[in-house]
């Protein structure tokens, strides 16, 4: 494409590139060149020159007057423990007295230089991007040399060996990377939660167990199992809650739309979902009482708690996992089972780890959108 | 320096000293004169290498006093609210660098807005040489470098954000755990080895401690060293003007001038940057307490620049597949792919661009964004196509304080994000053609001086006055391209590629105004105005 033949003369060597779909302006105007220098203020009367040098001068001296108090600010405005003012005070006097040193550095300099430094246009000339023609096939001459010096070419067996074991040299840190996480598969890891039959129902955080009784209509329950609290933080406490977390809620027996077959999950009218977003994770911590709806606050995935948790909207696609409920002798709400199905966002190999003891929901409708 | 220092002055000696043993005064000979063109938009490529600057400072600063682990502590610093509560040293030790250390609270802040300047400047520096065509020959690769740079920033940003362990850096954690998980095959053991197990794990804080101190900034300055020994290469790319050309520079010399402005303006941007830190406060991760997988806030939301991938999510359609066993989350996968294809677009633009013209030539006189109509159309629609998917990450504040419904502002938004980059496209193309005939007819016709004469006869006119040789040649000057034809190759035959190649150079310069020729302006003035 590019014709690459080289016009000009001697002294200068230009490449002509092709200009492709430009348009050859044949009766272009021409460049006028610069234009006159015009003179400033400060060039002009000298006294705006003094005026000038007199408040470069003084921007520096208050640079250096900023200086001097950021370091009075740091000794004289001390953090007094537990009194939020003194934080801010010290924060705002520090800042401010630094910024005046800084600033008066850099007006100072920027006046200095806009009004007193030589303001004329220097000109100069721009050489095409690529090297000399000299230059260029002394490179080619180069690695013609190195080639031919080294076999690289001919030697080709030694060359391809070569590169091969290059390809392959960076692939033991691929498996050096395997230990950054557990022996333990990953999909199983992540497949499970603290659930077991029995556990009770606690309030997150405190970890009291919840008497269905005292689940009122229309409120909504952050719930841990019970044994969470047993874990310390280094001992996986986050990251149990991570995957156990339940909102549990008291909905009106006729507004709760309930599946025959998962009729037993609910007890009462009480009904618990896990509280991990089925989108990418965010717990679904906001609870609408008078439509029963929960909303997930980082995508605004809204699930309805009246019919199985179902989307009603947001990019979320699977209802929330309900975690099967009963009470126990003295009236605590207890689970009983494990979820049945994985919690949290979709993974590639979700679907292997459903229980047998799933109840899926009914025909396809597994969403109910606006 | 041909006749070495007359006076034997400390300075002589010093300079003769280093000279000696470093060929120093080679690099002052050939760098120490160089131009710089000057114009305000070039100053947007300083503010970014002066808040960079800003940010390892204050981040050198930080890393003396965090403590980047995950291992639990009870507080027991000067916070009264949080006393006494379990947290990650992580946390604990980034609320004594806000309450217990002098300065420590303003350096956090300044390394925040300056890190908010840094990616806000690189986006502006980023328009400024979309829209003036400055990515052209020779400038591709230090195009595609500077797009890296603006990943790299925004991969500093996140890791930054997570490092406090604070509720909402971990929520943002949460998201990239549920989205990594979202990849097909790789995502589950991706999230697991990356967490060191399960989500969120006792290693997530030290090894993005890792990549945020080390791996990441050595790239950035990598890459910044590249990208300005490009632009030393390549000298500076200069705006139309009289005595301006393609084949030289003119402006400030490096010494003295541009280094005294240059240097001047670091100290600016440094001291601006302090004064917001001292009066505004940013991130106050006291208010949002230590990371727990079950509280979240309404209004949750991540650092701007990131808000436009959190918006794509927010506009995905509810899409799943189960196939065969395997799940596909679309959910996931559309906007992930969506902003590939985004980027990918954006990194590569200069290249289709070349392809489309056909011109190999060196351009170095930055355009009018009038002057190019399409680009600059395209460059429009994706503004406000990037800007739809960053509004959508508010979508649920937008619902609140203008007190409508969440789902319609989702809708409406999902509508704006189709329509509006083909709106702002046509748009923005049809203004641009206009400006272009009003300079046309600026310089044909002169400018409306603002004098009404009354002409004998009892008519008024207005005085056209035309610009003089100096002004008008900004006008005068910039290159026109014209749709090439479809034409057999040298072996006889049309390719595909051909046929593509017209079409493209139809789209992009089927409608274009010329510019004003000699001939042309002659004949406007015997027109008797």
């Amino acid at each position: 494409m590019s014709a690459e033949d080289h016009a000009g003369h001697e002294q200068q060597q230009v490449a002509v590139y092709d200009r492709g779909a430009a348009i050859e302006q044949s009766d272009a105007f021409e460049n006028p060149g610069l234009p006159p220098h015009r003179p400033r203020q400060t060039d002009l009367h000298p006294e705006k020159e003094r005026r000038a040098e007199r408040q470069v001068v003084g921007w520096f001296l208050v640079s250096m007057l900023g200086t001097v108090l950021a370091i009075v600010a740091y000794v004289a405005v001390p953090i007094v423990e537990g009194d939020m003012t003194s934080v801010r005070l010290s924060n705002l006097f520090l800042g401010l007295a630094i910024a005046l040193a800084l600033l008066g550095i850099g007006i100072g300099g920027m006046h200095w230089a806009r009004q007193l430094m030589s303001s004329h246009e220097v000109v100069e000339e721009r050489h095409p991007s690529r090297g000399s023609e000299k230059s260029r096939a002394r490179a080619v001459e180069i690695f013609q040399l190195g080639d031919q010096e080294s076999g690289f070419t001919r030697r080709s067996l030694i060359r391809n060996t070569l590169i091969g074991a290059i390809a392959l040299v960076p692939l033991p840190a691929i498996v050096l990377f395997r230990d950054l996480a557990p022996a333990q598969d990953a999909v199983e890891a992540i497949s499970n939660t603290m659930w077991r039959q029995g556990t009770r129902l606690a309030l997150d955080p405190t970890g009291t167990p919840i008497r269905a009784a005292d689940v009122t209509i229309g409120s909504a329950f952050h719930v841990i199992p019970e044994d969470l609290k047993d874990l310390d933080h280094d001992g996986g406490y986050l990251d149990q809650k991570a995957l156990a977390s339940v909102l549990l809620v008291r909905v009106p027996l006729d507004r709760l739309n309930e599946q025959p077959d998962r009729a037993g999950w609910s007890y009462d009218g009480i009904v618990a979902y896990s509280k991990i977003c089925t989108h990418v994770g965010c717990p679904v911590a906001l609870y609408e009482q008078q439509t029963h709806h929960l909303l997930c606050p980082c995508h605004q995935s809204t699930f309805d708690v009246t019919d199985h948790a179902k989307v009603i909207f947001g990019p979320a696609k699977r209802p929330l996992p309900q975690l099967p409920i009963t009470v126990d002798d003295e009236g605590y709400l207890i689970a009983q089972s494990d979820f049945t199905e994985p919690i949290g966002p979709s993974y590639f190999e979700r679907l292997h780890h459903i229980d047998e003891g799933h109840i899926p929901l009914s025909a396809a409708e597994t969403e109910n959108r606006a | 320096m041909t006749s070495t220092a007359t006076r034997d002055t400390f300075t002589s000696r010093a300079s003769n000293y280093l000279d000696e043993r470093t060929s120093m005064s080679t690099l002052v000979a050939t760098l120490g004169r160089k131009v710089f063109p000057d114009h305000w938009s070039f100053m947007l490529g300083e503010v970014i290498l002066y808040s960079f600057v800003a940010i390892l400072l204050s981040g050198t600063f930080l890393t003396f006093f965090f403590e980047p682990s995950m291992t639990e502590v009870h507080y027991e610093g000067s916070y009264v609210p949080l006393k006494g509560i379990a947290m990650s040293a992580a946390y604990a030790s980034s609320l004594d660098i806000s309450f217990d250390i002098r300065g420590g609270l303003l350096m956090r802040q300044v390394h925040h807005w300056a890190a908010l300047l840094f990616v806000a400047a690189i986006g502006l520096h980023m328009l400024r040489v979309f829209f003036t065509g400055a990515f052209r020959k020779p400038r591709e690769i230090n195009w595609v470098i500077g797009f890296v740079l603006f990943i790299l920033a925004m991969a500093e940003g996140f890791t930054g954000y997570s490092l406090p362990d604070d509720l909402l850096s971990g929520n943002g954690l949460a998201i990239i755990n549920g989205m990594v998980k979202g990849i097909p095959i790789v995502g589950t053991w991706i999230s697991y080895l990356f967490f060191g197990g399960l989500f969120p794990g006792v290693d997530i804080v030290p090894r993005l401690f890792v990549l945020h101190i080390m791996l990441l900034p050595a790239l950035v300055i990598a890459l910044i060293g590249v990208h300005l020994v490009l632009m030393v290469i390549n000298k500076h790319t200069q705006f139309a003007g009289p005595g301006k050309t393609n084949d030289n520079v003119v402006g400030a010399p490096i010494m003295p001038l541009f280094a005294a402005k240059a240097g001047s303006f670091f100290f600016i941007v440094f001291g601006v940057l302090v004064l917001i830190a001292s009066t505004f406060t940013i991130n106050p991760i006291w208010n949002y307490g230590p990371y727990d997988p079950s509280p979240v806030s309404a209004g949750t939301q991540p650092d701007w620049y990131i808000g436009f991938a959190d918006g794509a999510l927010r506009l995905a359609p509810g899409l799943e597949s189960e196939l065969w066993g395997m799940t596909l989350s679309w959910n996931i996968l559309i906007p992930m792919a969506v902003l590939g294809i985004f980027i990918v677009l954006v990194m590569f633009y200069p290249f289709i661009e070349q392809w489309i013209t056909g011109d190999k030539r060196e351009h170095h006189i930055a355009e009018r964004p009038r002057n190019n109509p399409t680009r600059t159309a395209i460059g429009s629609a994706g503004i406000v196509f990037y800007a739809v998917l960053w509004a959508a990450a508010s979508s649920d504040l937008i619902a609140t304080h203008f007190r409508l419904n969440v789902f319609q502002v989702t809708w409406w938004l999902q509508a704006t994000l189709i329509l509006g980059p083909v709106i702002a496209y046509f748009l923005t193309k049809r203004i641009a053609i206009g400006l272009q005939k009003k300079d046309r007819e600026i310089l044909l016709h002169g400018y409306e001086s603002g004098r009404i004469l009354r002409l004998p006869g009892g008519e008024y006119v207005e005085v056209h006055e035309p610009l003089d040789e100096y002004e008008s040649w900004r006008l005068k000057s910039f290159d026109t391209y014209e749709p090439v034809m479809v034409r057999p190759n040298a072996k006889g035959r049309i390719t595909p590629g051909t046929h593509l190649r017209a079409a493209m150079t139809r789209w992009f310069f089927e409608d274009r105004i010329s510019p004003v020729t000699r001939g042309e302006l002659e004949a406007a003035k015997h027109d008797g105005h």
